[in-house]
């Protein structure tokens, strides 16, 4: 695939993998302990899984799977604020297709709609719209989720379906926002991170500036990186040379996508429509205050949560669960109690397995082989590494 | 003590005047179109019975009868398989739902080493559906069977309320007879083995999901459809020590290497870099977040054989216009047992698990 491919040459990864061997020699914290790297986004840990990165890359170099998958982190309570929007008599209620699995705390849109709710699975927020202009009749709800990448999508929508006078149309908003979630990470006092790759397409929108506060504040070097293997790549050697000069800046490896300014209509519709909620439940984090955002009063004919009565259900994870230990790197997924054995993809139990793109769900689906495991043997506590590229 | 039967006075059609085979005018199937009377005789005998044409379904028993003998001149074991086809659209890029309930079930037949001969086509029609529609899609199965070389000798039809069914349901079951001798069996496959395909994969999951219109994506995408009895026929005759086949369908050529893993307990062990998939069909599983390896097949094979009938077999399947692009795509490997693993053309190496659910698209 042109385009595509280019990102994915396995001559220029060897080639960078030797040059980062290279630096990790030169990194004074690795000679006492592994250098841990957290990607804050999903993305980059269903990349780094999908093409084996973690095997490659030299055993000095740990990855810590941060908070940036909206599905995972969408709390059990929004979920089911959500099923009973869906199970509202007359309402055909539109999500994305990863959201459909997402359990609640008795069961996912995928089962509300086997019952016989009217769920929909669209690719954007403007399908929902075209659906409501095309059921007069129904009321459409749109499930929106996702970090400033999706945001600027629903904003749009918003100000178009009030432009075309749509009035069967509302957003059960679940946006969330990084910047908050990445600061509560970093004061956390166990924390022992030494970087960050930055999440590439929230970049896109917000632009490189709003991290300044990590290397300012914390002290920690971070660099916005692609999605390709090549792009996680050249951002692991680029975040090592900081380390290896004493540097501590935001760089931004993925400038074919990322301006440093970001995408100013995208983050002007996005202020037009949305304002910042006190706080904002995060499965496997808790609350974070700052960290979602809600549809402003002049839009509130477009809020769903203030069209319909939505309960506004406060679930408590399971006690079993780990993932605010595996988001902060303390532990990794196969040392959480519950991984593999009443947590897996088919009954995910903690928000890491819900999607493709959690950490626990990758470590799942992909991992294992470097171990030399068998299948239901995955939930050892061990860490195989160092095969080489054949 | 013993009573001859009397012969029962019968009502006989005046000498000379045959039944004639009833045609059907309605443009829309009905209720009345499954009622059991006149309007379901003249769908039958119209719509089938003409487009089928042969003489065993021409009778309109309840049941086709079929020689023994005939089935004992082709091996030694009877292979029964039965399957349902509900796709939507019912027309889509390459292919239809009627072709697929030809070939599908005729490949379900083929990959056990059999040869389909005869097949059942019940169909579940919903009320409203086109006659057109129908008259297609049966055109399409008579089709489908005249190139596998088969023939539909029995079916059922049934009308449903609108709302009941979405258009049309096809269930076609299949019996062919499997050669003498012959023992396809997974369990068999040993370390060493080469794995081949037959050709592209994933063309007809993406051509349907394109179909779907959803998207709209413009692409030259089209469904693979087609029998596999030919190209097995042309293969088995070349390496005969071929340790299993399967048809690549629902769940991808990854669940059949999974399948395949579990019984024998090995490591199939496969080359990204090697796996035969359109460019059109990575762009679309870029796109959506999907893996390609998962899409379904409607005309694909995984074959295991020994390393030493390889060549044989990979050039046997070339030769076939099914095999045309038939490639290897890895080896079996004694560890990690019953695991798929896949070199990524990147240089690691990652399992291939089973798929959960169904494939959903990704939001970001």
């Amino acid at each position: 695939m042109k385009y595509v491919d280019e990102f994915r040459d396995p001559d220029k990864a060897r080639a960078l993998l030797r040059v980062i061997e290279g630096l990790v020699a030169d990194i004074e914290i690795c000679r006492r302990r592994p250098l841990q790297i957290m990607e804050v986004c999903g993305g980059h840990t269903h990349s780094i899984f999908k093409y084996g990165l973690e095997t490659l890359l030299p055993e000095a170099i740990e990855f810590v799977h941060g908070p940036g998958c909206p599905v995972c982190v969408l709390p059990m309570g929004r979920v089911d604020d959500g099923l009973v929007l869906a199970e509202h008599p007359g309402v055909i209620f539109t999500t994305f297709g990863d959201a459909m699995r997402v359990p609640g705390s008795k069961k996912s849109l995928l089962q509300a709609k086997a019952e016989g709710a009217d769920v929909r699975m669209v690719y954007s927020p403007l399908d929902a719209l075209g659906i409501a202009k095309a059921n007069p009749g129904k009321e459409v709800v749109f499930f929106a989720l996702g970090f400033e990448t999706t945001m600027p999508s629903t904003a749009m929508t918003i100000l178009q379906a009030k432009r075309e006078r749509i009035a069967n149309f509302s957003v059960f908003c679940n946006h969330i926002t990084i910047i908050p979630t990445i600061r509560a990470i970093l004061d956390s006092p166990e924390l022992t991170l030494d970087g960050f790759l930055g999440p590439g397409h929230v970049s896109m929108v917000i632009g490189t500036a709003p991290y300044r506060f990590i290397c300012h504040h914390y002290r920690k070097p971070l660099v916005v990186a692609g999605f390709e293997p090549l792009d996680i790549l050249q951002s692991i050697w680029m975040l090592l040379r900081q380390l290896a000069e004493g540097r501590c800046e935001v760089e931004n490896q993925y400038r074919r996508v990322v301006a440093d300014t970001g995408n100013d209509p995208a983050l002007r519709a996005v202020q037009e429509v949305f304002e910042l909620r006190e706080f904002f439940e995060w499965r496997g984090l808790g609350s974070i205050d700052h960290s979602g955002v809600r549809i402003r009063d002049a839009y509130a004919a477009f809020d769903a949560e203030r069209r319909f009565s939505v309960p506004n259900l406060e679930i408590a994870d399971p006690k079993s669960c780990q993932c605010g230990e595996v988001l902060k790197g303390m532990i990794k997924p196969r040392q959480c109690k519950v991984f593999g054995r009443a947590c897996t993809p088919e009954t995910p139990l903690g928000a890491l397995m819900v999607s493709s793109e959690g950490a626990c769900a990758a470590y799942y689906n992909y991992a294992g082989v470097q171990l030399g495991k068998a299948r239901g043997q995955r939930s050892e506590p061990a860490r195989g590494r160092a095969r080489g590229m054949s | 003590m013993s009573v001859d039967a009397k012969p029962q006075p019968q009502a006989v059609r005046p000498e000379g005047v045959r039944r004639r085979r009833g045609r059907l005018r309605d443009t829309r199937i009905t209720l009345s179109h499954g009622g059991g009377g006149k309007a379901m005789r003249d769908l039958i005998d119209d719509v089938f019975v003409g487009g089928f044409d042969n003489a065993l379904l021409a009778s309109l028993d309840d049941q086709a009868r079929i020689p023994l003998a005939e089935l004992a001149a082709c091996g030694d074991r009877l292979a029964f398989t039965t399957d349902s086809y509900v796709v939507d659209p019912l027309f889509f890029p390459g292919a239809d739902i009627g072709a697929l309930a030809v070939n599908g079930t005729v490949n379900d037949l083929a990959v056990g080493g059999a040869r389909p001969l005869f097949l059942s086509c019940s169909v579940i029609l919903e009320e409203g559906l086109e006659v057109a529609t129908l008259r297609r899609v049966v055109r399409s199965m008579e089709a489908a069977a005249a190139a596998a070389g088969v023939a539909v000798v029995t079916g059922d039809t049934k009308v449903v309320p609108r709302g009941s069914a979405d258009k049309l349901f096809i269930n076609t079951a299949g019996i062919g007879v499997i050669r003498a001798g012959l023992e396809l069996d997974p369990s068999a496959v040993r370390a060493g083995d080469v794995i081949l395909v037959n050709g592209l994969l994933g063309d007809h999951g993406a051509a349907v999901l394109n179909a779907r219109c959803d998207l709209a994506l413009q692409s030259d995408i089209a469904s693979d459809c087609q029998a596999l009895n030919g190209l097995i026929d042309t293969l088995l005759e070349a390496c005969p020590a071929v340790r299993c086949l399967r048809d690549a369908t629902r769940g991808g050529a990854a669940t059949v290497l999974n399948e395949f893993a579990l019984a024998c307990g090995l490591c199939l062990h496969i080359e990204e870099k090697a796996l035969p998939i359109r460019e059109e069909v990575k762009g679309l599983c870029e796109i959506l977040g999907l893996d390609p390896l998962y899409l379904a097949n409607e005309g694909k094979l995984v074959a295991v054989v020994p390393a030493d009938g390889a060549d044989t077999a990979l050039a046997a399947m070339r030769s076939h216009p099914a095999g045309r692009e038939a490639v290897r795509i890895g080896a079996v490997r004694a560890t990690p047992p019953a695991t798929v693993v896949m070199a990524t053309f990147f240089g690691g190496e990652r399992i291939v698990d089973m798929l959960v659910g169904e494939q959903l698209p990704r939001i970001c």
